[in-house]
C-alpha cells in the first residue's frame, strides 16, 4: 500500500536521528525508544507503543540484525544476554553509520512539522483506530497520503534501488550493501533470485531552511478562531 | 557599472518568476532562479514560483524572519497565501488586478480592501513594489556576488490588455524597487519569445511568412489574447504584434471556485454545512481533484475529502467528491463552451460603483471572449471599426500559455472550437505550436527577450497595441438631462515604437495656469489608421473603451495664476514602454514650454462611459 511505502521511505531519517539521541533527551519520542533499548522500564504508555511499534517494523525491515534481535526477544530471551539493538552515544558498540551527516533533532522536527501541516500526519498516528470503519480511515488516509506525499515530493527526491519489476528473476554479480538477501542466504556471488522489493533511497533532501526564533518542537500550534 | 544579467520578471495575478540570462555571453541560455521565500513559521525554501500574496503579521504574532531580515511584520508568498485563508483581512491578493483598476485610487492605502483598523492599508503600487523588493532581496541572497536587481538590465511583463496608465503604475512600482534600468514587455509576446528560445534556430521551420499567431494566454486571475503575424521583412521573416484583446478577469481560480461551489452544493444537500475555512479547503480539494480528472480520462471520479479542523482526524473529516461529468458539465462546458464565431461574452450591467470590487468578467465563457476578439481583428465581417481590411485574416497557429492550459483537454476543447470556425469560413485549421512549461515562459521569455535587445535574435514588432485619444466636449448650450457631445481627438496612433513621438495635432486645449485640469481619456484597439490629430465625431459601440482620466497642472512659474494658456497635446513612447504624454504651450514664454500630463490620476475614474 502506497501509504505504508510513504511512511517507509520517512522511517530510516527519523530512525537515524532517534540513534544520535540520549537519555537525557527531553522528547518524549526519543525517551521511549532510549527507554526501551536500555530496557528500563517494564511497560510503555499506549501511544508510545503504536509510535515505537510503526519505528521498529522499518528496522525490523531494513536491519537484519535488530530483526534477528527482536526474533530473540519474541522467544523469550533478555536483552542483557545480546549485543545492545539501539545504540547509544554512549556506547561505541556499533560504528556510526558513515552515510548519515549528523542529524539534527531540528531537522526531524522540521520534517514532522512539515507533515502535519500538509497532512495531518500527527492527527492521524495520534489518533486511535478502533472505533472507526475502514471507510472512515480510508476518507482520513487520503488526507494523509495526498498531504505527506505532496510534502515529501516538494522537498524529498526518493528513487527505487533496483528499476527491476518486483518478482522478477535477478542476478547480482556482487553482493552490495543496497540489495539485502533473504531466504537462503549462503554460498558466494553471482546470487540469483527474485526481486522481493525494489529499495528505495533518498536521492536529494532539501528541508526549508530554519530562520528566526521559532520554537521547533510546536510542530503545530493550538488555534483559537476569534469571530 | 554596466549590467551582467538580464531578468526576466513576470509579476503575475496569482504568481510572479524570475528568470536570468548572462549578458556578453553569445552562446548564453535563459535560466530560472528558484525564489526563496517563507513557507511556514520560522521555514524559509526556494519555490520556483512565487506567490503573489502578502500577508501583514498581527500584533499577537512573532516577526515574519527571513533570512536578510530577522524583524519583518510581513511576508510574501507561500506562506502569506496559507495565512491568508486562515485571516483574509489581513493579505493582499491580485495586486496587478487592482493595479489595472481605474475604479480605484491606485496610489492610495487601499489594499487589504476589508483591513482591520490595526493594519495600514498599502496602494496596488505599494504592493506591487513589495512583490518586486521581495524578488529583488531573493536575487541578492541567491546571487550575492551579482549585485541588486538595480544594476542589472530588467523586462517586467504585464499584460497585453494594459492601458498607458497600468503600465505607468507597473513602472512606478519597479522604479521603487530601484530597477532604474526596467523594459516593459507585453506578456503574450513574451511566452512566444520563450517559443523562439525553445526551439533555437528551428523556429523558423515551424512559422512561415504568412502565418497569423494566435497566443492564448489563460493564468490564475486573467485571459489574455494576442495576434502575432509572421511576416517578410528584408528578405528574412519577421514578427508583428498586431492585435490585444481586451483585459479579462478571468482564470483559473474561477474555475476553482465554480467546481467548490458545486461539491459544496451536493454536501450541503447531504446536510453537511461548511465553514468559510472549509469551502477555502474546499476550493483547494477540487484543484487537485480537477487536475487528476483532467489527466487520467479513465478516472470516473476523484474523492474531495476536507479534513476536520481539529486535532481529530477519524470521524471529523467529511467527503464528497468530483465527478468527471461535473468536470465536463461546469469546467469545460461553463468555461470552455463549443459556441459558434458569432457568439459574444454576455454583459451584465454593473450593479454601480458604490462597493469597491474588481470588475471580474460576467461572463465565464473564455471561448466567447476569445470569439469577440477574433470578430474584431481576425475574421473578414462587419466589425467595428476594423479600418484595414487587409488585416482581417484568420489565424495559423496557436500558441498557449498559463498554468490552465496545462490540461490537454481544455487545449483540445480551445482548439476543436476555433478549428470550427476556420472550417466554416473555409480557412485551414490552425496548427499548434508546442510550448514547454506553461508557468514560466513568460519570465523566460521576457529574459530571451534581453537579450533580443542586445542584437541577439529577432525582435517582435508592434508598437503600442491602443491608439489613444483625448475626449474634448463641444462648446454648445447646456440642456437638461443631456450631456454634450465629446469629439475625441487621436493624440497617439496605432502602433507607435519605442522612441518615437506622434505628430503634434493643430488643435489646441486651453489650460488655466495653476488649476489642475483634467481630459476624459479613451484607448481603441482596433482602429489602427487613425493619426494623430484626427478628430473623431462618433465611433460605434465598443471600439473606444474609456479609460482614467489623465490630467494637467501648469505651475504658476513665469506665468499668472488664472491665466488661460493654449497647448498642443504631444505623446511620445519611452525606451522603457510608456506613453508620455505632453502639453507643448503654442506661445512659449521660454525656450520648448512644455509640462508632463499625468496619466493614471489620483481619483476614480470618470464612470459615465
Amino acid at each position: 500500500m502506497a501509504r505504508s511505502r510513504l511512511l517507509g521511505a520517512l522511517g530510516p531519517g527519523l530512525l537515524g536521528w532517534l540513534w544520535k539521541r540520549g537519555p537525557e533527551d527531553p522528547l518524549w519520542i526519543a525517551g521511549a525508544i532510549v527507554d526501551c533499548a536500555a530496557m528500563t522500564v517494564t511497560s510503555l504508555p499506549l501511544l508510545s507503543r503504536i509510535w515505537l511499534s510503526w519505528l521498529a517494523s522499518f528496522r525490523i525491515l531494513f536491519d537484519g540484525r535488530f530483526a534477528a534481535s527482536v526474533a530473540f526477544l519474541r522467544e523469550g530471551g533478555t536483552p542483557s544476554e545480546s549485543k545492545p539493538v539501539v545504540a547509544l552515544p554512549s556506547e561505541p558498540a556499533i560504528a556510526p553509520r558513515a552515510e548519515a551527516a549528523p542529524a539534527s533533532a531540528n531537522a526531524a522536527l522540521q520534517l514532522l512539522s512539515l507533515l502535519q501541516r500538509e497532512g495531518r500526519f500527527i492527527d492521524f498516528v495520534q489518533q486511535e483506530l478502533a472505533s472507526f470503519s475502514d471507510a472512515e480511515i480510508g476518507t482520513a488516509a487520503r488526507v494523509v497520503h495526498e498531504g505527506c506525499r505532496r510534502a515529501l515530493r516538494t522537498h524529498a527526491q526518493i528513487v527505487s534501488v533496483r528499476s527491476e519489476a518486483e518478482g522478477a528473476s535477478l542476478t547480482l554479480e556482487h553482493a552490495s550493501d543496497d540489495v539485502k538477501l533473504v531466504g537462503n542466504v549462503a554460498g558466494s556471488a553471482p546470487f540469483r533470485g527474485v526481486l522481493r522489493h525494489r529499495g528505495w533511497r533518498v536521492a536529494g533532501l532539501k528541508l526549508p531552511t530554519v530562520v528566526g526564533a521559532h520554537d521547533p518542537t510546536l510542530v503545530a500550534p493550538a488555534e483559537l478562531e476569534l469571530s | 557599472m554596466s549590467a551582467r544579467y538580464v531578468i526576466g520578471i513576470d509579476l503575475g495575478t496569482t504568481h510572479c518568476a524570475l528568470a536570468l540570462a548572462p549578458l556578453g555571453d553569445t552562446d548564453a541560455r535563459v535560466s530560472v532562479l528558484e525564489i526563496e521565500q517563507l513557507v511556514a513559521p520560522g521555514s524559509v525554501a526556494k519555490r520556483g514560483l512565487l506567490p503573489s500574496f502578502l500577508y501583514f503579521a498581527h500584533e499577537s504574532e512573532p516577526a515574519l524572519a527571513l533570512p536578510w531580515d530577522g524583524q519583518r511584520r510581513f511576508c510574501v508568498g507561500e506562506f502569506a497565501r496559507a495565512r491568508g485563508a486562515e485571516a483574509p483581512q489581513r493579505v493582499i491578493s491580485s495586486a496587478k488586478s487592482w493595479l489595472s483598476y481605474g475604479g480605484i485610487d491606485r496610489r492610495a492605502g487601499n489594499l487589504p480592501l476589508a483591513a482591520p483598523p490595526d493594519l495600514e492599508q498599502i496602494s496596488p503600487v505599494e504592493a506591487s513594489f513589495r512583490l518586486l523588493d521581495h524578488l529583488n532581496e531573493a536575487f541578492r541572497a541567491a546571487r550575492p556576488a551579482d549585485g541588486d536587481l538595480s544594476e542589472q538590465e530588467v523586462v517586467l511583463t504585464v499584460p497585453a490588455s494594459f492601458d498607458a496608465g497600468a503600465r505607468d503604475l507597473t513602472v512606478e512600482a519597479a522604479l521603487a524597487a530601484g530597477f532604474d534600468q526596467v523594459t516593459l514587455l507585453e506578456e503574450p509576446q513574451a511566452a512566444l519569445y520563450a517559443w523562439i528560445e525553445q526551439n533555437g534556430d528551428a523556429w523558423r521551420s515551424h512559422l512561415r511568412a504568412g502565418d497569423r499567431v494566435l497566443v492564448i494566454d489563460i493564468g490564475g486571475g486573467t485571459t489574455d489574447f494576442s495576434l502575432i503575424d509572421a511576416v517578410e521583412q528584408d528578405g528574412s521573416l519577421g514578427l508583428s504584434r498586431i492585435a490585444v484583446g481586451d483585459h479579462i478577469l478571468l482564470g483559473g481560480d474561477n474555475m476553482d471556485l465554480a467546481l467548490a461551489h458545486v461539491v459544496g452544493q451536493e454536501l450541503a444537500e447531504q446536510g453537511q454545512e461548511l465553514d468559510r475555512f472549509q469551502l477555502g479547503a474546499l476550493a483547494h480539494a477540487c484543484r487537485g481533484a480537477k487536475e487528476k480528472l483532467l489527466s487520467d480520462p479513465n478516472l470516473a471520479e476523484v474523492a474531495v475529502v476536507l479534513p476536520s479542523r481539529g486535532s481529530q482526524l477519524l470521524g471529523g473529516s467529511i467527503r464528497g467528491e468530483l465527478r468527471r461529468e461535473q468536470v465536463e458539465r461546469y469546467l469545460l462546458d461553463g468555461f470552455f463552451p463549443v459556441v459558434s464565431a458569432d457568439e459574444r461574452p454576455k454583459v451584465r450591467p454593473r450593479a454601480g460603483l458604490a462597493q469597491a470590487g474588481l470588475p471580474y468578467a460576467s461572463d465565464a465563457a473564455i471561448t466567447k471572449h476569445l470569439a469577440a476578439f477574433l470578430a474584431r481583428h481576425a475574421f473578414a465581417e462587419p466589425s467595428p471599426g476594423l479600418a484595414d481590411a487587409t488585416d482581417a485574416r484568420p489565424p495559423t497557429a496557436i500558441l498557449f500559455n498559463g498554468g490552465v492550459l496545462k490540461a490537454e483537454i481544455l487545449r483540445a476543447r480551445v482548439i476543436e472550437t476555433l478549428n470550427g470556425w476556420l472550417e466554416q469560413r473555409g480557412a485551414a485549421r490552425a496548427r499548434v505550436l508546442p510550448g514547454e512549461d506553461l508557468d514560466l515562459a513568460v519570465a523566460r521569455g521576457a529574459a530571451y527577450y534581453g537579450l533580443v535587445r542586445h542584437g541577439r535574435g529577432l525582435r517582435i514588432r508592434g508598437g503600442t497595441a491602443r491608439a489613444y485619444y483625448v475626449g474634448i466636449e463641444s462648446p454648445m448650450p447646456a440642456l437638461p438631462g443631456l450631456e454634450p457631445p465629446v469629439f475625441a481627438l487621436c493624440v497617439a496612433p496605432f502602433g507607435m515604437e519605442e522612441g518615437t513621438h506622434a505628430a503634434l495635432p493643430p488643435e489646441e486645449l486651453f489650460v488655466v495656469v495653476g488649476e489642475p485640469v483634467r481630459f476624459r481619456f479613451f484607448g481603441s484597439s482596433t482602429r489602427r489608421s487613425d493619426p494623430a490629430g484626427s478628430v473623431l465625431e462618433r465611433w460605434r459601440a465598443g471600439e473606444l473603451e474609456e479609460l482614467p482620466a489623465i490630467e494637467l497642472t501648469l505651475p504658476p512659474a513665469g506665468r499668472t495664476a488664472g491665466d488661460v494658456v493654449a497647448v498642443q497635446l504631444q505623446a511620445s513612447v519611452t525606451a522603457i514602454g510608456t506613453l508620455k504624454l505632453e502639453a507643448i504651450a503654442r506661445a512659449p514664454i521660454v525656450a520648448d514650454e512644455r509640462w508632463q500630463i499625468e496619466l493614471s490620476v489620483r481619483h476614480a475614474a470618470h464612470s459615465s462611459a
